[in-house]
């Protein structure tokens, strides 16, 4: 117990100053991701409570529940919110902030005054947001086509395009941060063949986001100046062309799927590695793989497109560029298995959203190939299989990651342990939850149903049944770590430095960490997951 | 096979049996695959689920495996990407001889109408067995032509003609969705199509008295808008002579070379200055916002009846959108 009272005491990143002021001017990176956590939580339940509706919708073939009208706006601000105010900032905000400087020993990122104006921008284009839906919301769908989205909706789209742009140079300066963090704040001996994958997978998201999103924001400008002022650059009745918006859309829009994944993926290398004891199977080819992701992700935007009207030559090189992009996707997946032969494996409450990662992202990634296929693409696009599909990956794979990092960085992020239980049990909720809610649509989009209908004919339902009684378990998996992290931060075990007995530099500095992270600047002499060197704590649960 | 199975869509054209084929092929492999990964983990996490005094092995990884396993899905993707692209390559090439159905999306519905003059609102009659070949545009956004039975999906632009054909096989009433979203009822925006047999098909189309074919109709308001004192077929005219033009090249004032194609032929109604055929003046007043869409499409099919079959009805619209090049 002598412990506790020192690890109580001793000066952390939380107990140095109290006060909003000091919350609110922090240039803390540390503090700073849990501004993000706040505040993505915030839209997560936002987000999450419009596909609430929008499931409740489609339990009937009538639309009954609620107008066509406020049907259109809810899915639009679904897809809005859980992309541009959760799922683009979920990892590399919360997690890869808190990370990124303690995982290579620097004191913080390279740029503290811009990660806290980050967030400024963030909260700015928030409230716009928030704004924008009690005052009428926004019905283009979240992906803004033209020319409904600049001559006929009567929403309010200059306002979400606003701040989905304001939203975008947030994200741009987080990947500002981690690239020159990553390259000059990496503390002696942490050479590139020693950073831990995490920071491979967020180096690769980062120049995502550093080169798509201007785009997207140039993008979105065009669409508020059209409707502003009337410009006619996508009037095809002024010469304009509706596909030159699709082009520039996805150019940002399909990187951005990467965005969401990649963190994933580096939540993942951590977790196997550190619940198999072992070091990840393939460690240049992981590494590689994540760079690999992003070059090639920037070359494949236009298979959202195959049936919009591109020619015929065009559909055939996306077609193939896509499938190049399946591969390193495809060997992360058989390197992280193949990195459980002969591990040592316990069934922590992040391994179980780990094997959800695999098993979902799996799923997801194999249903993208009969995407990318031509033929099978144009019978299934824009039907509840694209929507099964990218929920798949986005839900599956990025949301099961970031729920999976959250539990495994919770001890050193807060200094309490959660309660395992009811974090397996959540676990199960959710991968239970998940499958059902997003399976039937698989067989959906299949038989036709479009998506972004708000009636249907009465032969989907039963399939629409089920998809919304998943979603009601998912709510509940979801809502369940909110309240236990909650309750564990006055009330769980207090944790200890490394109580998972990982590898990695976070691992080896107080838990909750110091405000510069470090007492003094580490010098790594060990490559990445050195788990030989590790003892195994005794307090990871022994299965029998 | 499947088609009683009731989570599988109707199968009622030609090409439906392909796509189905490779998409069973898809599910196969995608089963197998997702089974080898599961069965995997749950093997090695049994075996090697944590035990007191067992320590992990540690292993490097391995250059031949990575290879394989990155080499051996490649092939794989490969073939499904060739598969993939023969059944589009069919898909987006309509046949010669194809019977011609003009269609307008609008807000929230679908106008069709038939080369011999039928027109038709949210349905669309088609006799078993025939080609035919939906030459499509929209009047205000973006929408989508789909009919699953079919398994054909084609976005209806406006300000331009996209393609799509089937050849239905089997008799019934089909779902037609639109499936790019499109405002406030687009979920309404659902019709159907009537496979008939070719003979109840014929008796469909003397029932319903109408003014003559498309081309009949396009002929009348060609003299009516006074294209025709310009446009003379004795090639004496200030526009270019029609006859005989469809499917044919063309050598524009700036040096560009185009096929007369429908999208050729809208443009040329619409917006004249962006295309002038070498050796004339930009002189023709612009239609835009003068003619009504479906007026566009009887105009396009009357230029297209000068010029005798076959070339007439192979449906010579290039499946590559035109380049647009900036205005000076």
């Amino acid at each position: 117990m002598a412990t506790v009272a020192i690890t109580a005491e001793r000066e952390n990143y939380l107990n140095k100053e109290y006060g909003i002021r000091s919350w609110l001017l922090t240039t803390d990176h540390k503090r700073i991701a849990l501004l993000y956590l706040a505040s993505i939580t915030f839209f997560f339940f936002i987000g999450g409570f419009f596909a609430l509706l929008i499931r409740l919708e489609l339990l009937t073939p009538a639309g009954d529940l609620v107008q066509a009208d406020t049907y259109n706006k809810l899915f639009s601000m679904h897809g809005q919110v859980m992309i541009f105010f959760f799922l683009i900032p979920s990892i590399p905000a919360v997690l890869g902030n808190f990370l990124v400087p303690l995982m290579i020993g620097a004191k913080d990122l390279a740029f503290p005054r811009i990660n806290l104006l980050s967030w400024y921008l963030y909260m700015i284009a928030g409230v716009i947001y928030v704004h924008c839906i009690v005052t009428g919301g926004v019905d283009t769908g979240w992906t803004f086509y033209t020319p409904f989205s600049t001559a006929f909706s009567n929403t309010r789209v200059i306002e979400a395009g606003i701040a989905i742009f304001i939203a975008g140079f947030s994200s741009i300066l987080t990947g500002l941060n981690f690239v020159v963090t990553i390259h000059r704040m990496r503390a002696p001996g942490m050479t590139w063949s020693r950073l831990p994958l995490f920071i491979w997978a967020h180096y690769a998201t980062s120049i995502i986001q550093l080169l798509g999103t201007p785009v997207l924001a140039i993008t979105l400008l065009l669409v508020v100046f059209e409707r502003a002022f009337n410009l006619g650059i996508f009037d095809p009745t002024r010469g304009g062309d509706p596909l030159l918006f699709q082009h520039l859309f996805w150019f940002y829009s399909h990187p951005a799927v990467y965005i969401m994944i990649l963190p994933a993926m580096a939540v993942e290398s951590e977790v196997v590695a550190c619940f198999t004891r072992k070091r990840i199977f393939g460690y240049n080819f992981v590494a590689m793989s994540s760079i690999a992701i992003a070059v090639f992700g920037f070359l494949v935007w236009a298979h959202h497109m195959f049936v919009a009207g591109i020619s015929l030559y065009s559909a055939l090189i996306f077609s193939i560029l896509s499938y190049l992009v399946a591969v390193p996707s495809a060997i992360k997946v058989f390197n992280w298995t193949a990195t459980m032969y002969k591990g040592s494996i316990s069934f922590t409450t992040p391994m179980l959203y780990a094997f959800g990662f695999i098993g979902l992202f799996t799923m997801g990634g194999l249903t993208g190939l009969f995407l990318a296929c031509l033929g099978i693409d144009v019978h299934v696009h824009d039907t509840y299989f694209v929507i099964a599909h990218f929920h798949y990956i986005m839900v599956g794979g990025a949301v099961m990651g970031y729920l999976g990092g959250l539990h495994f960085w919770w001890p050193k992020i807060s200094g309490r342990m959660y309660p395992e239980g009811w974090g397996r049990l959540a676990a199960l909720l959710v991968f239970a939850g998940f499958n059902l809610t997003f399976f039937p649509q698989f067989i959906l989009g299949y038989m036709g149903m479009p998506r972004r209908y708000w009636q249907y004919p009465p032969e989907f339902q039963v399939l629409n049944v089920l998809s919304t009684a998943g979603s009601t378990i998912l709510a509940v998996g979801y809502v369940l770590p909110m309240v236990y992290f909650l309750w564990s931060m006055r009330y769980g075990k207090i944790a200890s430095d490394n109580p998972w007995g990982a590898a990695g530099l976070e691992w080896k500095t107080s838990s909750p960490p110091p405000t510069f992270n470090f007492d003094e600047t580490p010098e790594v002499t060990w490559e990445a997951y050195n788990y030989e060197e590790i003892p195994a704590p005794a307090e990871v649960p022994v299965e029998r | 096979m499947f088609d009683n199975f009731p989570l599988w869509p109707a199968r009622a054209s030609a090409g439906a049996g392909n796509v189905d084929a490779l998409f069973i092929f898809l599910l196969a492999l995608s089963a197998f695959m997702c089974l080898a990964i599961f069965a995997m983990i749950l093997i090695f996490a049994t075996m090697y689920r944590r035990r007191r005094g067992v320590e992990a092995e540690q292993i490097e990884g391995s250059t031949e495996l990575e290879i394989t396993w990155s080499i051996i899905p490649m092939g794989i993707f490969l073939a499904i990407f060739v598969w993939g692209a023969v059944i589009y390559f069919h898909e987006r090439t309509p046949p010669r001889g194809a019977s011609e159905v003009y269609v307008v999306a609008k807000q929230w519905m679908w106008k069709l109408e038939h080369q011999e003059g039928q027109r038709e609102i949210n349905e669309l009659h088609v006799p078993v067995g025939r080609d035919v070949k939906l030459i499509m545009t929209s009047q205000d956004v973006i929408h989508s032509f789909y009919v699953p039975a079919f398994r054909i999906k084609q976005d209806v632009l406006p300000g331009r003609y996209t393609t799509a054909w089937f050849r239905a096989t089997k008799p019934g009433v089909y779902h037609l969705f639109c499936s790019q979203y499109c405002g406030t009822m687009h979920s309404g925006m659902i019709g159907q199509v009537v496979v008939m047999e070719p003979a109840q098909y014929e008796a469909w189309l003397s029932g319903g008295g109408t003014s003559g074919s498309l081309a009949a109709s396009g002929d009348t308001l060609f003299q009516q808008l006074g294209c025709s004192t310009c446009h003379r077929s004795d090639s004496q005219g200030r526009g270019p002579n029609l006859v005989g033009i469809f499917g044919q090249p063309v050598h524009l004032e700036d040096g560009r070379t185009l096929t007369v194609d429908e999208n050729y032929l809208r443009t040329c109604i619409l917006s004249p200055s962006k295309n002038i055929p070498s050796g004339f003046k930009p002189i023709m007043p612009v239609f835009q916002g003068l003619v009504t869409e479906e007026q566009v499409n009887a105009l396009v099919a009357y230029i297209k009846s000068l010029t005798p079959s076959p070339a007439g009805g192979q449906g010579g619209l290039s499946l590559a959108p035109k380049p647009q090049y900036p205005k000076e």
